[in-house]
């Protein structure tokens, strides 16, 4: 064994003890209250588990916004009144792009935060950077789908089922446009502030964000896209 | 450059708007310039425009709700006066236009700007201190949620001077709301009002659920938890499972009027039955988001006036939950008549009336926590009864309308006005003057005056039974609501005797009024020096009144059910206080003006986007996010509040409490 420190092991062990439910090291059942968690026993959680608990709550009210734009999708499927369906709309290799860039940019989001944790600045800003070009990406691919289908006069005021596809497709844009503002926000505070505790609690949530707007992109590329070509 | 924007938005030619705006103008620029006179503006500032303490946030949320509570209420004189008047012949004082947008807005006020933010105060105020902690999981963020209710609350104000408020009812249905049949931009005002204090609710909702879940005091289980706190945790639950859902109808709806998509048009494919499903999945959970806590500010009224433990603790939290998943499974009764067919309506007719269930049991729970305790008829006490027999009666007329048959016959009648008038009046506003009344000595240091108390009560009382009941009698005589204009000649007895109800309720309101003033006046007499001057049963009671700012010096540790009490019963048992503990220094998050900010910003991007003023929308957008950068920049989130000042703080209470505690002993020798 080497002498010298092992900054990231170190900082495994660290990582560990901040998870106080040590999710997946511990058996099922009863063995009393957890320190720190906000069990009714111990007094309130620390901070980093009450940021990242809300920002879960909000996550789902945000997926609750999403499913009404699903459901809307739903029962305006066939709304076309006279103009082009869902199988008109279907570009299955750019959507396969759009769906390959978001994943990937997924991946290096979890790269990055791997990073945070081995308190690396620079491969912290390195996969950000990587994971907001594949973002940038994503948008641009879907923004080139919206002119493209605007120029062959396919808009959102044309049917009630457009209005429901660009509705559905568009919230999820918006949201990754926005995420991609606030990782640059971030990146800024990474840089000339480093990992202060409150800089890696946003951290936590941004990568959070960052996932679940992945998990509903599945959902659109299902329904949407994949049940749309078969259509 | 302006976009729909023009001198003629201003109503020069309608005198009812016309002097209200200005007389409304006038009390704001007296109001603002006898802050500037007085230099109040930097203890304002400091103290509550910036603040993020809980207990301020929740006075400032009970003031904007009382405030809009008035305004409401004038709508709804003008409403009751002009149908009394508008019979037969006479066409009364109001155009119909006029009239239409009057009933949009007493219920837009009353759901969204009177009722949510008192109900929301009261959480604020009261949950972290029945949790024992010191702050809320999410302080600045509240202060954004509350100046962002604020934020809408003065957009639907200014729709009273600038344009027009929506003639569509509080929810507005398409396709009426859609532009083709509505192009002012009465609707508009409604959307960005509405969506905007949506938002601010949301994240109250988000703050609580993570507050009560998150952080409660060493030993504060949940099954330890005050009523209640519990029941503010299932509306905290409820408004994250559906205000999104009115976030995104209310998006969608705004993209049909303002971009002519056509998610709920009657052509092109549009689906208005889409909105009414989405909109009630939102609004019905709405009712229980307001009623749940008043039943939590109920119980513990009826628990610390009848000196018992709340009945039936256990079964009233599962109740509690009950509702709270089922309020989500009953909104398609507000369309019955809509064409969904006897099978679906069947369904949620039958859900309706469970949901009845759970507020029997609540009821029973109530009357067993009398029986057999010793009640204090005090002011708190006279409207929880009073709150039993109204909202039993309420409760039993919804259950009609849960029957689909008998909806079809008094659906939109004045029948269904009494009914919601019934519960929302009967359960919430009684609820709210009830927690009014009990928790103001914890937040202003003295108490309200009996008297003034109990006379507002009785007139409040009688005036809601005169001003309803000729209404359900005109309701199952077929009189439909929001009439501008009554035909029938017969109704006009039944029309006039609400009126006088309403009267009864104008002077229950001016009880009220004196009740304050009275109790400003009075008020080193109606001192509360102990902290506890209902004999409480949890943690709020533990604090001197007004609490400090940190609420507690001491974290409490709690050892039972009703956690004061329990402390309580230890120290008259030994005679004596707990051992005084060390006192240390105290984290408490600093002020922020984010809150203000941010609203401010939302209000230009809310106006901008009703008059359809681009560059500013996109302004205002931009500074909007420019704040929270600006915000997320800080570098001190907390200061330290000293252990001399803990201590000293702490050390009043305990004597006060060293005082009672010999006259108890006194008293016991006394008798023995």
């Amino acid at each position: 064994m080497t002498d010298h420190p092992l900054p990231a092991a170190v900082e495994t062990v660290r990582r560990v003890r901040e998870d106080p439910h040590r999710l997946g090291h511990r058996g099922h059942g009863n063995e009393g209250p957890v320190e720190g968690a906000g069990h009714g026993e111990t007094g309130p959680a620390r901070k980093r588990i009450i940021v990242g608990y809300g920002f879960w709550i909000f996550l789902l009210s945000d997926i609750v916004m999403f499913a009404c734009l699903f459901a809307a999708f739903a029962v305006q499927r066939g709304a076309t009144a006279g103009g082009p369906g869902i199988k008109e709309l279907v570009d299955i290799p750019r959507v396969g792009w759009e769906t390959a860039a978001l994943l990937l940019s997924s991946y290096t989001c979890g790269l990055s935060f791997a990073a945070t944790n081995a308190r690396s600045k620079l491969w912290t800003q390195v996969f950000l950077l990587i994971t907001g070009l594949l973002g940038l990406l994503f948008v641009g691919l879907e923004l080139a789908e919206f002119i493209g289908l605007a120029q062959r006069g396919i808009t959102p005021q044309a049917s009630g089922f457009l209005s429901a596809f660009f509705g559905l497709v568009g919230l999820h844009g918006v949201h990754v446009t926005l995420a991609g503002m606030w990782l640059l926000t971030m990146m800024a505070q990474v840089q000339l502030k480093g990992f202060r505790p409150e800089i890696v609690h946003r951290l936590i949530c941004f990568n959070l964000f960052w996932h679940a707007l992945d998990i509903v992109w599945i959902g659109i590329f299902t329904i949407v896209y994949l049940m749309g070509a078969v259509a | 450059m302006f976009g729909k924007l023009s001198w003629s938005a201003i109503p020069f030619d309608q005198p009812i708007p016309l002097i209200t705006s200005i007389i409304l103008i006038l009390v704001i620029a007296g109001t603002l310039g006898l802050i500037t006179w007085k230099r109040w503006w930097p203890y304002l500032w400091n103290e509550w425009i910036t603040s993020v303490d809980h207990k301020r946030i929740g006075i400032m949320y009970g003031l904007l709700g009382v405030v809009m509570l008035i305004r409401g209420f004038a709508d709804a004189i003008m409403m009751r006066t002009q149908q009394a008047v508008a019979v037969g012949g006479s066409q009364g004082y109001l155009e119909p236009e006029h009239y239409n947008q009057i009933f949009s807005a007493h219920g837009t006020i009353m759901i969204f700007f009177a009722a949510m933010p008192l109900v929301i105060g009261f959480m604020n105020f009261v949950v972290p201190l029945q949790l024992g902690v010191r702050d809320v999981a999410f302080p600045t963020m509240n202060s954004v949620s509350f100046w962002l209710t604020a934020s809408g609350a003065l957009l639907v104000n200014l729709s009273l001077f600038i344009g027009e408020f929506a003639r569509t009812g509080w929810l507005p249905y398409p396709p009426l709301s859609e532009g083709s049949y509505s192009p002012g931009v009465g609707v508009d005002y409604y959307l960005w009002a509405v969506q905007i204090s949506g938002i601010g609710t949301l994240m109250t909702g988000i703050n609580f659920v993570t507050t009560v879940l998150k952080m409660r005091c060493p030993g504060m289980s949940y099954l330890r938890m005050p009523m209640f706190t519990w029941t503010a945790l299932a509306s905290s639950l409820l408004i994250v499972a559906v205000f999104p859902i009115l976030t995104a109808t209310l998006a969608m709806l705004s993209l049909d009027r303002v971009f002519g998509w056509h998610f709920f048009t009657a052509d092109a494919g549009g689906n208005p039955m889409m909105f009414m499903n989405l909109i009630w999945a939102w609004g019905h959970p709405e009712v229980y988001i307001l009623v749940l806590p008043a039943f939590g500010i109920f119980s513990e009224i009826f628990s610390t006036f009848s000196g018992k433990p709340l009945f039936g603790y256990r079964s009233m939290v599962a109740a509690t939950l009950f509702i709270c998943i089922v309020a989500m499974m009953t909104w398609l009764h507000h369309f019955f008549t809509m064409g969904s067919g006897p099978a679906v309506n069947t369904a949620f007719g039958i859900s309706t009336s469970v949901i009845a269930v759970g507020t029997g049991v609540k009821i029973y729970n109530w009357i067993f926590t009398m029986y057999g305790g010793r009640v204090r008829m005090t002011v708190p006490m006279l409207w929880s009864m009073g709150f039993i027999f109204t909202f039993v009666i309420g409760g039993m007329t919804g259950v009609l309308l849960a029957v689909p048959p008998a909806d079809f016959l008094v659906h939109n009648s004045m029948f269904l006005v009494a009914h919601f008038h019934n519960v929302i009046v009967g359960g919430v506003v009684f609820a709210l003057f009830a927690g009014l009344d009990y928790w103001f000595p914890k937040a202003f240091g003295f108490r309200l005056h009996e008297g003034w108390g109990k006379a507002s009560f009785w007139f409040a009382f009688v005036g809601f039974w005169v001003t309803f009941t000729p209404l359900y009698i005109l309701g199952l005589e077929g009189m439909t609501r929001r009439l501008q204009h009554v035909n029938i000649e017969e109704w006009r007895p039944m029309l006039q005797l609400s009126v006088v109800g309403v009267g009864l309720l104008v002077v229950g309101a001016a009880c009220q009024v004196i009740m304050l003033v009275v109790s400003i006046v009075q008020r080193d007499k109606l001192r509360d020096v102990s902290g506890d001057p209902w004999d409480g049963r949890s943690l709020e009671w533990a604090t001197p009144s007004p609490a400090p700012f940190f609420n507690f010096a001491i974290m409490p540790n709690v050892e039972g059910e009703e956690a004061y009490w329990g402390i309580k019963v230890k120290a008259i048992e030994s005679q004596r206080l707990s051992e005084e503990p060390e006192y240390h220094d105290i984290e408490m998050p600093v002020n922020s003006p984010v809150g203000f900010f941010t609203a401010a910003f939302a209000s230009i991007t809310g106006f901008a986007l009703i008059w359809q003023i681009w560059w500013l929308a996109g302004l205002g957008f931009a500074a909007a996010i420019a704040g929270f950068v600006v915000f997320a920049w800080r570098d001190v989130h907390e200061f330290h509040v000293p252990a001399e000042e803990v201590a000293r703080v702490e050390r009043a209470r305990r004597a006060s409490r060293e005082a009672l505690l010999e006259q108890i002993a006194a008293a016991q020798g006394a008798t023995a």
